[in-house]
């Protein structure tokens, strides 16, 4: 087994996705190598070279690679794949846009969202909104694959000490180029890195009302996430939803707010340790997965939540 | 300028698809079909695109059984132009279906190729991708934006960060996310005028394409069911619950 991981940074940081898709790595086998490809990113090689488990890291450095578009990372990657049983990256959107595009040039089948490593080439991933899970048994040379974050713990981020290596950039395809974003700014932790998040839906009314939802988010250390319906109507940005066709989270504690439960939100947050609901609606589906049930009208709700907290942490 | 759009016939997003009791498969008799949704937008966009005046002709396109007319028929009541069915029964995985398109595309000849960026029953969310690869076009997947320019188009996408924006020369392809629009209803007289519309009818065969699967679907089987826990009586309740019970706060 040679197992080849396609590291998610932004050319400052490793994205924490990528220790979750080395935990994956070492169950298929030791030798594993970790690509960094972008753009003055010697610090992200540097510090994948510390992660535990990693044997060798590969970094390509190159202008072209500065934003990691798909069809410049494909081309670099299809290049190094020779030697390769398995090429993993995270199941986000940066994997899920390049791997697809990867296993076509190697004219091999592509896995989504790993849940599960059963052998060397079967592995268990969900299939219709989460409500079937599927054992796939992959008959190509090599497996090409991306990885659900929340079902591999993350690999520790020191005591590896792998050799860093520098691999020649891929030309230039020259089809397509970077012209801005608009990330959203926040001192809240990543949704997908979060222990705890609270999520507001439709019932939430507007987006100035995310406001109290904020509040609670902060005092418990809180990322803030989000129905389809609520991005939908503009209350928060696209990168807050939770579901099927969003982000998929599995925190310590997720709190649902004005959240009816459709089964495609809940693909997204069912794995949570502890989920709360507050609805004011006792029928809405949310409360069949949640823990504790709340049905209250959230305007009076959450910011009794609020106080509640305080009198917590004045407790001690 | 022409687009060439895919859409999929899918179990409709409402029903609840349970496993077979055999761990063959799931459940699909007597359920009820639709188009993928993000199909739907798929389309929509393309029929934004002629009525801007920036297309001329709309191809849609459906890999799979008989039934997969009535997706087609959907789209021509939507307003696209034509349709072309890959009829067979067999197994499709997105590799195939990639390579299916990219016999479409080399006979059709479209600018724009926009797909949904993910099916809702395998939940692959590879094909667009797979298909640009092949062809060795541009692709902007999870689009919320499509901005035809003169020999480009400009995509903006939906990231986990928030949303980014690519230049990419044409031809390319595009893979529809939820934002990019809110698609039309159909209307009666349109779903008439639709059966009137061109729809041909090829097999897999007649494009030249090797359409074995890669994977082998050992089992199938419904995950662990969660329990519904307890209702609490008031927000104290719910904090002394967390904070003492499940210890998370
Ligand atoms: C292709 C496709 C993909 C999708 N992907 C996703 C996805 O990834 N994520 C996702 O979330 N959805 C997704 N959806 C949408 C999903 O089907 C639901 O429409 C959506 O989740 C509903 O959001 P909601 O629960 O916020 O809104 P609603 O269903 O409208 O529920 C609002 C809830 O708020 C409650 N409420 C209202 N006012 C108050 C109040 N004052 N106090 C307390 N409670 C109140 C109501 O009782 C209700 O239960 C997708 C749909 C499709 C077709
Ligand atoms: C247990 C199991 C059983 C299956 N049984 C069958 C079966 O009996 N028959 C069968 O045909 N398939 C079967 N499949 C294959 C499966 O349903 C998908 O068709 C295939 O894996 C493609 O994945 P996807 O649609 O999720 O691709 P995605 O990459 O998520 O699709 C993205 C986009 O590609 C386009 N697209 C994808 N497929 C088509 C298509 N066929 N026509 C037009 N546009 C398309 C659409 O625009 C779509 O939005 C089975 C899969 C599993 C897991």
């Amino acid at each position: 087994m040679s197992i080849l991981v396609i590291a998610e940074h932004d050319n400052v940081a490793l994205k924490p996705a990528t220790l979750n898709t080395v935990t994956a790595a070492t169950q298929l086998g030791e030798d594993i190598a970790v690509l960094v490809a972008g753009h003055n990113c010697g610090a992200v090689a540097e510090a994948a070279a510390q992660v535990a488990g990693v044997k060798k890291v590969l970094i390509a450095d190159a202008p072209h690679y500065a934003h990691q578009l798909a069809e410049n990372m494909a081309a670099l990657v299809v290049g190094l794949a020779s030697g390769h049983t398995h090429i993993l990256a995270p199941a986000t959107a940066a994997g899920k846009n390049t791997l697809p595009r990867v296993a076509a040039l190697l004219d091999v089948a592509q896995i989504t969202d790993v849940i599960k490593i059963d052998s060397a080439d079967t592995f268990v991933r969900p299939i219709y909104a989460g409500n079937v899970l599927a054992t796939v048994q992959s008959k190509d040379a090599v497996k090409v694959m991306t990885v659900r974050g929340t079902a591999f713990p993350a690999a520790t981020v020191t005591g590896g000490s792998a050799a860093i290596e520098t691999v020649a950039p891929a030309t230039d395809v020259g089809v397509s180029s970077f012209v801005g974003q608009q990330l959203t700014q926040s001192d809240r932790p990543e949704l997908t890195a979060a222990r705890i998040i609270v999520s507001g839906g439709r019932g939430m009314g507007n987006g100035d009302n995310f406001k109290l939802l904020e509040d609670v988010a902060d005092k418990l250390g809180a990322a803030v996430g989000a129905s389809r319906a609520a991005v939908d109507a503009g209350f928060v940005p696209n990168d807050y939803q939770v579901g099927q066709t969003g982000k998929v989270v599995a925190p310590t504690l997720y709190v649902a707010v004005g959240i009816s439960g459709a089964i495609q939100h809940l693909a997204g947050m069912k794995d949570s340790k502890v989920i709360v609901a507050i609805n004011k609606d006792e029928e809405a589906p949310i409360f069949q997965v949640a823990d504790y049930g709340l049905v209250a009208d959230l305007f009076a709700a959450v910011p009794e939540l609020s106080k509640e907290l305080d009198k917590l942490k004045a407790a001690g | 300028m022409k687009i060439l759009v895919a859409v999929k016939r899918v179990v409709d997003y409402n029903v609840k698809v349970r496993a077979k009791a055999d761990g063959t498969g799931v459940e699909t008799a007597n359920v009820k079909m639709s188009m993928n949704p993000f199909d739907e937008i798929a389309v929509e966009e393309a029929i934004r695109l002629q009525e801007a005046g920036k297309a001329q002709e709309i191809v849609a396109i459906s890999l799979g059984v008989t039934a997969c007319q009535d997706t087609i028929r959907t789209a021509l009541a939507m307003g696209a132009d034509r349709g072309i069915l890959v009829e067979t029964d067999a197994e499709l995985q997105p590799l195939a279906v990639a390579k299916l398109l990219k016999a479409a595309v080399e006979k059709e000849k479209p600018d724009l190729v926009i797909l949904g960026k993910q099916a809702i029953d395998d939940d692959a969310n590879q094909t667009g991708q797979m298909l640009a690869a092949l062809l060795g076009w541009p692709q902007g997947t999870f689009a919320s934006k499509v901005e035809l320019g003169d020999g480009t188009v400009n995509v903006t996408r939906e990231v986990d960060g928030g949303l980014e924006t690519v230049a990419l020369k044409l031809p390319a392809l595009v893979t529809a996310d939820l934002r990019l629009n809110e698609p039309r209803f159909v209307k009666l007289p349109n779903i008439m005028k639709a059966k009137k519309k061109p729809l041909e009818v090829l097999k897999p065969a007649d494009l030249g394409v090797d359409i074995a699967p890669r994977l082998v679907t050992l089992k199938v089987q419904e995950p662990p069911k969660r329990q519904a826990g307890i209702k609490v009586g008031s927000v104290a309740e719910l904090v002394d619950k967390l904070h003492n019970e499940a210890h998370v706060i």
